[in-house]
């Protein structure tokens, strides 16, 4: 038996922070609002301080729970893929096992992902269902990024938003996941990076000295930092060569692809690819501008949408790439 | 390669909030009041689509004028 997404929930915090917001909190930016707005992004949710993305990903699952016929107890495997977790041990998956009421005769494992989060994700959820005979994984793809942030770090108010998603992977005779194409730079690992209060650098006092980069723009070493023309570099280099190594590793066309669904990174960035790749509006998924960049979740909100407003066959083929943090990326063939 | 002037006048129409003339050779671009990141990605965007060259953050770091930008850009072609 062969493993293919069948359902996608999405779940996002009440609180909204909408492009006014943002301008009241850093009004100096407002003369420059026309070039900063090609991010693509109106309106993100944030989390408040004290909910964590478990609790994100736990309303995702019982919405994909109230929205498919689904028991719970068919659940064979839940894997939760984030960058914040519960405790420093045990896993966060084992605490959603027993919160969704999941059967105990199941494997939970986090993964630590960001960007490529779901394709990771999804790659393992294949291998369990075609390697082990397992008939449904329920992956959780979750981000709180803006817990992050810096108060004065206006790129990352402006371009990301937290969401949780469940993803249900099932079984069926045919194929609807291809093989997988994966990369990883470590030598670029600071591109995006929060340096300090892991387990190599504690917080001391000087993790909250502020640092201005050319650009104006604030962080320290206690909050998310991105180099952003290094990582839009790294996206215009590396999205179009991994592109062409998933149709080869899948047999196919880049005319035999009917959508394109990346990373939802920022509009400006997936505009440039759109046009450097040379793919036609009707088969590119530009769909951010209500959540922001949602890390881990922007590809399955992207899909989602794609699978509402098109009627799918079952022979269409999405390719899916993803791209970021680590630096990291990777991609595959779907069909639904 | 097009030449200095048009490359000048093709910066400042991607950069479509600049008033038309603003933009001029020798005019330091981190002194364009309306300078940001965003900025230096349509500048990255726009060499690496129009001419297959990739010019990086540090490039824009250590130019200060459009004309530095093209003189880099004629080296890599």
């Amino acid at each position: 038996m062969k493993a293919f997404i069948k359902h996608i929930a999405e779940y996002y915090p009440e609180k909204k922070f909408s492009n006014e917001d943002f301008f009241k909190k850093f009004p100096e930016l407002k003369a420059k609002e026309d070039t900063l707005l090609k991010v693509g992004v109106s309106n993100r949710h944030v989390v408040d301080k004290d909910v964590t993305s478990s609790d994100l990903s736990f309303y995702a699952a019982n919405k994909l729970f109230e929205e498919t016929n689904i028991d719970r107890k068919d659940i064979d495997v839940l894997l939760f893929c984030s960058t914040e977790f519960d405790y420093y041990t045990p896993s966060t998956s084992v605490i959603l096992q027993h919160r969704l009421n999941l059967s105990t005769n199941i494997a939970a494992i986090d993964i630590v992902s960001s960007c490529t989060g779901f394709i990771h994700s999804l790659s393992l959820a294949k291998g369990m269902i075609e390697a082990n005979d397992y008939k449904n994984v329920l992956l959780l793809c979750a981000s709180t990024s803006t817990k992050t942030f810096h108060e004065k770090d206006a790129n990352s108010h402006l371009l990301f938003g937290d969401a949780a998603t469940a993803i249900l992977i099932s079984n069926k005779e045919e194929g609807g996941i291809g093989k997988f194409v994966f990369g990883t730079d470590g030598g670029r690992s600071d591109y995006i990076i929060v340096r300090d209060g892991g387990g190599r650098n504690k917080l001391t006092e000087e993790s909250f000295i502020e640092e201005e980069n050319e650009y104006g723009n604030v962080t320290c070493n206690a909050n998310f930092h991105m180099n952003n023309t290094g990582v839009f570099l790294f996206g215009l280099k590396t999205v179009p060569k991994l592109i062409t190594e998933i149709l080869v590793k899948n047999n196919a066309t880049f005319e035999e692809i009917d959508y394109f669904v990346f990373h939802q990174a920022n509009e400006f960035l997936l505009k440039t690819l759109q046009k450097k790749l040379e793919i036609p509006d009707e088969k590119f998924i530009i769909h951010m501008e209500e959540t922001g960049n949602t890390v881990a979740a922007t590809i399955p909100i992207a899909l989602n949408h794609l699978m509402k407003i098109k009627k799918l066959k079952k022979d269409n083929k999405i390719l899916l790439a993803a791209f970021g943090t680590g630096l990291t990326w990777g991609g595959t063939i779907v069909s639904v | 390669m097009i030449s200095l002037n048009e490359f000048v006048k093709n910066i400042e129409t991607e950069l479509d909030e600049l008033e038309p003339g603003t933009l001029s050779a020798e005019i330091n671009y981190r002194d364009l009041e309306s300078w940001s990141s965003m900025y230096a990605l349509i500048i990255i965007a726009y060499v690496d689509l129009e001419f297959d060259v990739t010019l990086t953050g540090d490039d824009l770091r250590q130019c200060s004028t459009v004309k530095d930008l093209y003189e880099i850009i004629k080296s890599r072609l």
